[in-house]
This record gives C-alpha cells, sequence and structure tokens, in this order.
C-alpha cells in the first residue's frame, strides 16, 4: 500500500463527498426521531415500522417488483433472440436498419416513448394498468439486453455449435445445451440490466401506470410534492441497502470465479 | 514378410468408403473446389495437403455437412450424402480448435455425443472409460476444459470425436497448436489410434512432414485441385509437377530441354556452354522439348574432385553451409550463379568436416538421381 499524496487525498475526499454527501443526509435523517425531514430530534427507527404498516407504498412495492420481473424476463428472451438473429444471420437484406432500429431506443428521450406508448395505449384501447406497463418496460429494455448479449455472441466460438450439430445435436439442443449455457453470464447481466431499469423508471411508467397500478418511483414522486416525509427516507434507505447488498455480492461472485479459474489454470500448466 | 500390403487404391475391385464425383464449390465469385474428383478408402489414413486457401477445408466440411457442393455428388458408402444432415452423419470432426465445451467436464465432453443417442446408461459409461483409457485422460475425467493443458486437450477433442465409433474421422489441422515435440509425439499416437479403432481418418494439414509421417496417402492441393494423390514415398520419389516437388521436401530445379538419346534416357541441355546433364525418364520427351529436372539434395553428392564414374557432374564453390545437427546442407554457387543444394549426413565431428566456405567443390549424381518433368 502506498500512502496517497496531499492532492490525491484532496481529489479523492472531494469526488467521493460530491457523490454520496446526499445519500448520507438521506440515510442519517431516516433515523430521525422529528416528522420535520430537517430538524434532528434523536435516534428512532419508527419510520421504518410506519413503512411497514403503509399499505399504499407496499402495494406500489410490490407492483414494482412485479412489473420489473415480467418485463425484464420477457426483454431478456426477445432481446437475445434479436442479438442472435443480428450477430448470425450475416449480411441480410436491412441488416444495417435492424441494427440502427435495435439501439435507437437507447439513446431516445424517454419522454418520446412514454408519450408514444401512451398513444398507442389509447388508441388499441387498452387500459393503462400493470400489463401496459410491462409492455412499456420490454419495449425500452429489450435493446440493453440485445446490446450486451450481442458483445458476447460476437467473441463466440461457432465452431462449438458445429461440434454439437456434429455429434448428433439438432439446432435446437445445439442452442440449449451448448450456446446458452456458454452466454448465460452476458443474459444473466442483461436481465439484471433490465431488472434495474425497470425497478427505478419513472418517466415511462407515469406515461404508462393507470389508477389500478402505480409504480414505487411513481409514488414517492408524489408523495415528495407533498413534503419530503421521513417514511420517505426509510423507504429510500431501504432501497439503497438492496442496491449495495446486490452490487457487492454480484462483484464477490464474480471476482471468486476468476479467481477460481486463474488458479485452475496455473494449475494446469504447471501439470503440463 | 508374407504380410499383405494396405494398398486398396491398387486394387480394382475395392470399393471406396467416400467419393467425390466432380464436385464443384463455390462461394460467390470465388471457386474453392474446382471440378475435383476422389475416391478415399475404408481404413485409411487420408492427408489433404495444401496451403491455406487451396480448398482443403471446404473438402472437409462439406463431408461433415456444413458446406454442400454446388455441383457434383459426395458419396459415403455408395450413398449420396447430400440430403443428410451433419447431426445425422455416420462422420465426426476434430476441430482445428478443438471446441471443446467449455462449461462441461472432460467425461462430459466425451459423453456428449453418446448422450444424443439412446445408449443405455450402463454402456454410455462404459463407452467414455474406454475413450478415456484409449487416449489416456483417466485422472482429468472430472476436469474443465480450462483445467487441463495443450496436449490433453488434443486428446479430448479426438476421445469425444472416436466416441460414437464414426465410419469416418475428420480432423483439421488437429496438431497445429501443439509445440513441435509434443506434435511429432501426437503424431504416432494419431496413427496407433487409428490402427487400434480402425477407423477411416482423413486429415486436413498445410504441414508436409505431418502428412508424409501420418498418411496412408496424400492429395496435394493447389487452388481447388487436386494435382496429385499418391502415397509419401512415391510423392517424394516420382512427383507428377514441379509444384508437388517443390511443396514437399527440398529440391533443386534445373530448366533445360530434353533430347532423347537412348531408351528412356535423355540429354538436358541447360544452357551455352556447359556440359549437357542425362537423366532417365519413363515419360516421354519430344525433342527440344522444355524440361525440369528436380534433384532431392541428398541424391546429390558432394566432393573435392571429380569422380570418374558420374553420369552428371558440376563444379562449383561452397557458398553456404546450413548446419542441421544431423545432416549438413550445401549450397554450392555454379560459375553462372546457380545454386544448387547438396546434403550429406554428418558422419564424423564437425571440425573434420571436408568442405568449408570458398570451397571450390564437385556435385554428382545418376541418371536415375532425378525426375524430368514437364511444367
Amino acid at each position: 500500500m502506498t500512502r496517497l499524496s496531499w492532492f490525491n487525498t484532496v481529489s479523492l475526499t472531494l469526488g467521493f463527498a460530491f457523490l454520496y454527501i446526499p445519500m448520507i443526509i438521506l440515510v442519517v435523517y431516516s433515523f430521525n426521531e422529528s416528522k420535520l425531514v430537517t430538524v434532528w430530534a434523536g435516534f428512532s427507527t419508527k419510520w421504518y415500522g410506519e413503512l411497514v404498516r403503509n399499505e399504499a407504498f407496499l402495494d406500489a412495492a410490490w407492483v414494482t417488483v412485479k412489473v420489473a420481473v415480467f418485463s425484464s424476463t420477457i426483454a431478456t428472451i426477445l432481446g437475445t433472440m434479436a442479438a442472435l438473429v443480428l450477430v448470425r444471420a450475416g449480411r441480410f437484406l436491412g441488416r444495417t436498419l435492424f441494427s440502427g432500429m435495435i439501439y435507437a431506443p437507447l439513446v431516445m428521450p424517454e419522454v418520446i416513448t412514454g408519450l408514444s406508448l401512451l398513444l398507442l395505449f389509447i388508441g388499441i384501447g387498452l387500459d393503462r394498468g400493470i400489463l401496459t406497463i410491462v409492455l412499456a418496460h420490454t419495449t425500452f429494455s429489450m435493446c440493453y439486453v440485445s446490446v450486451v448479449v450481442s458483445s458476447r455472441l460476437v467473441s463466440f466460438d461457432r465452431s462449438l455449435e458445429e461440434a454439437a450439430l456434429d455429434l448428433g445435436a439438432s439446432q435446437a439442443e445445439a442452442f440449449r445445451l451448448v450456446t446458452l449455457p456458454i452466454i448465460a453470464p452476458a443474459v444473466i447481466s442483461g436481465w439484471l440490466l433490465a431488472f434495474t431499469l425497470s425497478l427505478d423508471d419513472l418517466v415511462i411508467a407515469s406515461f404508462t401506470a393507470g389508477p389500478s397500478a402505480t409504480t414505487l418511483p411513481i409514488k414517492i414522486f408524489s408523495a415528495v410534492r407533498l413534503g419530503v416525509s421521513p417514511e420517505i427516507n426509510a423507504l429510500s434507505t431501504i432501497m439503497i441497502a438492496i442496491v449495495t447488498v446486490g452490487v457487492i455480492t454480484a462483484s464477490l461472485v464474480t471476482k471468486r470465479a476468476m479467481v477460481r479459474q486463474q488458479q485452475d489454470e496455473q494449475a494446469a500448466i504447471r501439470a503440463g | 514378410m508374407g504380410t499383405k500390403v494396405f494398398a486398396p487404391w491398387d486394387d480394382p475391385n475395392a470399393k471406396p468408403l467416400i467419393q467425390f464425383r466432380n464436385v464443384t464449390k463455390r462461394f460467390g465469385e470465388f471457386t474453392a473446389i474446382d471440378d475435383l474428383t476422389l475416391d478415399i478408402f475404408e481404413r485409411e489414413f487420408f492427408a489433404l495437403l495444401g496451403p491455406s486457401g487451396c480448398g482443403k477445408t471446404t473438402m472437409m466440411r462439406m463431408l461433415a455437412g456444413f458446406e454442400k457442393p454446388t455441383e457434383g455428388q459426395i458419396l459415403l458408402a455408395g450413398q449420396d450424402i447430400d440430403p443428410i444432415p451433419p447431426n445425422k452423419r455416420a462422420v465426426n470432426m476434430m476441430f482445428q480448435s478443438y471446441a471443446l465445451f467449455p462449461h462441461l467436464t472432460v467425461y462430459e465432453n466425451i459423453a456428449f455425443g453418446l448422450r444424443r443417442g439412446n445408449m443405455p446408461k450402463h454402456d454410455l459409461h462404459d463407452r467414455v472409460q474406454e475413450m478415456l483409457r484409449l487416449t489416456r485422460l483417466e485422472k482429468f475425467a472430472g476436469r474443465k476444459p480450462h483445467q487441463i493443458s495443450g496436449g490433453q486437450r488434443q486428446r479430448v477433442a479426438l476421445a469425444r470425436s472416436l466416441a460414437k465409433a464414426p465410419k469416418l474421422l475428420l480432423l483439421d489441422e488437429p496438431l497445429g497448436a501443439l509445440d513441435k515435440k509434443l506434435r511429432q509425439d501426437t503424431q504416432f499416437e494419431l496413427m496407433d489410434i487409428q490402427e487400434k479403432t480402425g477407423t477411416t481418418f482423413v486429415i486436413v494439414t498445410h504441414d508436409q512432414e505431418e502428412a508424409m509421417t501420418v498418411a496412408s496417402r496424400v492429395a496435394v492441393m493447389n487452388d481447388g485441385k487436386l494435382v496429385q494423390v499418391a502415397t509419401p514415398d512415391r510423392l517424394y520419389e516420382t512427383p507428377n509437377s514441379v509444384y508437388v516437388a517443390d511443396f514437399i521436401g527440398d529440391v533443386n530445379i534445373i530448366e533445360g530441354h530434353a533430347t532423347a538419346t537412348g531408351e528412356e534416357t535423355y540429354r538436358i541441355d541447360w544452357g551455352e556452354g556447359r556440359e549437357p546433364l542425362t537423366a532417365k525418364s519413363a515419360q516421354p520427351f519430344s525433342a527440344g522439348q522444355a524440361c525440369h529436372l528436380a534433384i532431392r539434395p541428398e541424391k546429390v553428392t558432394i566432393t573435392a574432385e571429380r569422380p570418374t564414374d558420374a553420369d552428371n557432374a558440376v563444379q562449383g564453390r561452397v557458398h553456404d553451409i546450413a548446419y542441421l545437427g544431423n545432416l549438413s546442407t550445401y549450397h554450392v554457387e555454379l560459375p553462372d550463379g546457380t545454386i544448387i543444394k547438396a546434403q550429406s549426413a554428418n558422419t564424423r565431428r564437425i571440425a573434420r568436416r571436408s568442405f568449408t566456405w570458398e570451397d571450390t567443390v564437385w556435385l554428382s549424381w545418376t541418371a536415375t538421381a532425378g525426375v524430368l518433368l514437364a511444367e
């Protein structure tokens, strides 16, 4: 370990302060006794208790999770299929156009995506609710999955599939038994990406949610317009905790797998 | 003695396992295989040899079913294999990159093909064990491909492709990724396994030494065509063209004009003021026809004095010596600048070498040492 120079120490402190002070304030005030967000009145966990009893928040949280699970799963299936076609099918007519169109929603302003979906749903007479949010989230997260999966597929050795066919597997078996397990990490990270995108989406959800279904971001945003309550702080703290645990676990698992593989390879080299 | 020599290609009644009948394969404008006809027999170890881009890999991929011929037919045991998809062919392939499934253990890699059939569990286990024994991989059955060395991976790939006991095994540059020493050991192992299993092997390689070592017959390819198909010794001793002579081993090519002087004997004039050479050839040449005399360096003798009884002798100066340990190749420059290579075994210690740089020497060879080629 090297000691940091004073300049590096200052930059580091400033940078991290910029990133994390708002969140630290939020977490600290979630444990505030007082109902007033800006006045510290002693430590308490009562707002967490309040939160558990708040039906509206719990409903919204449940809706959000359902939407995220469904939309990210559908987006993963569709996005993977799109990636397979774009990477594998070679040069077919309009391929450039298709791949451009797959990636366009990445840069499309969310407001426009949301508005166009809203118009579509009204046009076909679909009542806004969980279904419409799921459809909307699938639409915009599918391209993220497709990007992640196709970047893995580009480096995928086609001879692995040919070997499976050569050994008597059908096309479907070759995909299920060879291709899918090998690209699984990319598919899973695509799913996780789609899941988190769906979890914290506010703009598109506000366009496509109806009175029957409200997601947590919408609920928090509308609650804050009436004034920030310590309950919201508590809820946000829980979300931060979940995300932090998730990120740390994911990186630990990846790192362990990598270390193990390196050790195995070195053992193989020593064994000759 | 008394054992029958394995040479079904000389037997007019032998039925070939594989027949290419006027096969042409085009990729767009590019012709990879050009009207090619070839028979490969059962139990053969057949090598397709040629520079990269000569079409040898395309031939292999057509046999495996990954490419279809544009024209012509490929028959396997008398049956047209065109409509049969790769997963239904009694043909297995060992890929150049090995293409081992990285998420499966060595055992599961070998069992993969067997599990696709309806093999009973017990038989399957026995078959995998047999393959592991054959390739000396018993200790590594539980490892993943990234946990074993390159040579072991090569053996897993071989075991996997042999597990289903195919009629035909295709090997695409199987030893390309191994270092030289391991490659030589593995070549003999391959021949051993081929004999034990009795499978027909077709190997694709660009390494002429490898093809000569392992194969019963070698097909030399160039630009999608077969240049010559013959046993390794015939290919080396009687190449049918300058291309083959040059591709297989080291050779001196002398250009000249042939004139018949006797039965199957020709005089070769190869430049003003030079003593004509004498060569025998079963292939007829018309008077004054342009020809190439191909002589292997080891068939050229190097001496200090002019040998009295030599059919051909030329004088020159030692320009360079390539010392290979067991052999030395002398590059001798003739007065007009032509370089002729002569090779001799280093039977004595290097300090006692008879010739050194700039020495004047005589090169000689017999009338039958070289091959007279038209093109």
